[in-house]
């Protein structure tokens, strides 16, 4: 159990820069999850953690010493792989034995170890296995169980469900984060999967190119994300972002939308800064509005907009409905069978919710 | 009906015709062996008196004796026994020597790259054209400067050296298909190179061991340019000593201690293809179905 720093960390293979200054710092029980698409530098990130890349600059921290130079071995970490990783040739017992066997731990202290984890993992029944003849949700736990028994400091996850279907994907997803409440050990986690993110984490970090866009808890990444990358990347559907004017009505701004053949829609009541609604008076700006933000207008509330639907989808809880807005198709979730296709709709905005980027930067504006 | 009747009976004719083109290859391809196998087992003056290929009247294995213990290499009148011994004390340190450096050197190419790595395998590859006839100064240069000329021990380094191409090869190749992470997974247990290597690699890697020693079993217990390259007299690998019984006799030609001879000498090869030759073949396809 410890903290974590990533103090200014780079990356390059030749002259190909992974990663570029990143700066990540987490206190002990976090649970960090990196988050970013294909190739934007998670694993290498987090094998530079482990020891496994080598660190072209900056420096990184475990539990306030500066591990830079040490081996895997002497970082007190254990890593969950992709893969699984599980040594073909061995049995389970084997497998999470190994290490504490170079470790030199008494046989007396593996057998309680293995004990713990397997009935923490419920893996007892499979100790004398080989991998080959495990499921992928098995292979999954005895990779954990091989990590827990090391007791490290910290934890590192590479994707560690992405090799699993759907359903048990969710199911392991709740069991790492049982496991999180009950050994409170710091985790690093990487993976593309939003959702992952959102429901585990207890810091997100979005990266993007090798650079971290936004580092923050998952709600707050979620309702006040820092660009429009992250905007789009967290969520599904992803937040509408919708090119507007903004017009400055004392201390709050009005957004007004284009909206093809209809009166423009015009969402009214956005708090800003006084020097935001300065610099951004009657400026271009991108609107970011979350589906779940709209709503079908009562009579309480006037109507910020009204449209027409184009496509309408039904997922059950409830209905994604898809419309044309300033120019670019906009989904809104309501709820079951408020929408009709080709249907004309007044919508209301929740624009407590509603976030402003910059057009040109991109960046969230407060 | 009576067109899938037909069909039915096409398919067997195929089926015939197939297995009678099999059948008279096979046969064809045996022919050798059945030659050498009777001819061993008859005595001279029947081989003299009659034909080649048929049964042997009488069935003898003084033939076999002779070629084992009593033929004559040059003035030796030993047989091919000591010369066995000399094959074996070659191929047995030699298999073993290249097999192993092969295994480390696929080992490192694969899971220790080290910038020029692929350089360096290609160089190895290249080694796996380099003709025979090439090296054969150079190596008697070296052999010599070494003090190994004309020595077992010495034979069995150009075989060793000569082999690492081919050894290293296989294993890299192998061990390409083994992912990465599971060395990474080991060196965060605190596993090292060696460790890693034993504990890790190599009990994966039983397919492509036996690929390796089987392939080079046959390489080095058959070769004959090397040994009679570098080696002289008593110190000379089967294949040289065969060479000799077969070449050097006087008066009449001893047929039949020559095929036992030959057989002696083929004995080994086919023992090691019949005991091991299934992994051979599953070695050899098993990059190609990583499982
Ligand atoms: N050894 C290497 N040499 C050169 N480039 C590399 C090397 N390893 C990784 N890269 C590059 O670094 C970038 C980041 O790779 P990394 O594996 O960290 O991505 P990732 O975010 O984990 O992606 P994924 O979600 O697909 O696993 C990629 O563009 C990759 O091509
Ligand atoms: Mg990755």
């Amino acid at each position: 159990m410890s903290t974590l720093e990533i103090d200014r960390v780079r990356k390059s293979y030749g002259h190909f820069e992974v990663l570029k200054e990143v700066s990540i710092s987490i206190g002990t029980g976090d649970f960090l999850v990196l988050l970013g698409p294909s190739g934007c530098g998670k694993s290498t990130l987090l094998n530079m953690i482990a020891g496994l890349e080598t660190i072209s600059g900056g420096e990184i921290r475990i539990a306030g010493k500066t591990v830079n130079e040490l081996s895997p071995k002497d970082r007190d970490i254990a890593m969950v792989f992709q893969s699984y990783a599980l040594y073909p040739t061995m049995t389970v017992r084997q497998n999470i034995e190994f290490g504490m066997k170079i470790r030199k731990v008494t046989q007396a202290d593996r057998a309680k170890a293995v004990k713990t984890a397997s009935d923490l993992l419920q893996i007892d029944h499979l100790l004398d296995r080989k991998p080959s003849q495990l499921s992928g949700g098995q292979r999954q736990r005895v990779a954990m169980g091989r990590a827990i028994v090391r007791e490290p400091k910290l934890f590192l996850f590479d994707e560690p469900l992405s090799n699993l279907d759907a359903k048990l994907r969710v199911d392991m997803r709740t069991e790492i984060k049982r496991l999180h409440a009950r050994l409170g050990t710091t985790i690093v986690y990487v993976t593309h999967d939003q959702i992952e993110a959102m429901t585990l984490a207890t810091r997100v970090a979005v990266m993007k190119d090798g650079v971290v866009q936004q580092l923050d808890e998952p709600q707050a990444v979620y309702d006040r994300p820092a660009n429009v990358y992250v905007a789009r990347f967290v969520g599904s559907p992803a937040m509408n972002i919708v090119p507007a004017v903004l017009e400055v009505q004392g201390s709050t701004a009005t957004a007004v939308i284009d909206i093809a053949r209809r009166p423009a829609a015009r969402i009214a009541g956005i708090t800003l800064s006084s020097e935001a609604l300065q610099r951004y008076a009657g400026k271009k700006v991108l609107v970011g509005i979350r589906p779940e933000n709209f709503s079908i207008a009562t009579g309480a509330a006037p109507p910020s907009l009204t449209i027409d639907f184009d496509v309408v989808e039904p997922t059950g809880p409830d209905t994604l409905a898809v419309f044309q807005l300033g120019g670019v198709e906009v989904t809104a979730r309501l709820p079951p069978k408020q929408a009709h296709a080709g249907q004309e709709a007044a919508l209301s905005v929740d624009t407590s919710k509603t976030v402003l980027f910059d057009i040109e930067s991109e960046t969230r504006i407060d | 009906m009576a067109e899938a009747l037909s069909q039915s009976g096409k398919a067997r004719l195929g089926r015939i015709v197939i297995y009678t083109c099999l059948l008279i290859v096979a046969l064809l391809y045996l022919m050798p062996l059945w030659v050498m196998v009777s001819t061993s087992l008859k005595p001279l003056d029947e081989i003299y008196g009659g034909s080649f290929i048929g049964l042997p009247k009488v069935v003898t294995l003084d033939a076999w004796r002779a070629a084992w213990s009593q033929a004559c290499i040059g003035t030796e009148c030993t047989g091919l026994k000591p010369y066995f011994v000399n094959s074996l004390l070659m191929v047995i340190p030699a298999v073993a020597l290249s097999t192993g450096i092969g295994a480390i050197n696929g080992y490192i190419l694969t899971k220790w790259k080290f910038p020029g790595a692929n350089f360096v395998f290609g160089l190895m590859l290249f080694g796996c054209f380099l003709p025979y006839q090439a090296i054969l100064i150079p190596m008697a240069r070296t052999l010599g400067l070494l003090g190994l000329a004309g020595s077992i021990p010495g034979l069995v380094a150009v075989h060793v050296s000569y082999g690492i191409c081919f050894t290293t090869l296989f294993f890299r190749n192998y061990f390409v298909s083994l992912p990465d992470e599971l060395t990474k997974a080991a060196m965060v247990d605190g596993a090292g190179f060696f460790r890693i290597f034993w504990s890790v690699i190599l009990p994966t890697s039983i397919p492509i061991i036996v690929v390796s020693c089987i392939w080079q079993f046959t390489q080095i217990w058959n070769d004959f340019l090397f040994g009679v390259s570098f080696t002289s007299g008593s110190s000379s690998p089967i294949t040289v000593a065969l060479n000799n019984i077969v070449n050097v006799t006087t008066g009449r030609k001893q047929y039949n201690v020559d095929m036992a001879a030959a057989m002696i000498a083929a004995i080994p090869t086919l023992v090691v293809y019949i005991v091991a030759g299934r992994y051979f073949v599953r070695g050899l396809t098993a990059g190609a179905v990583k499982g």
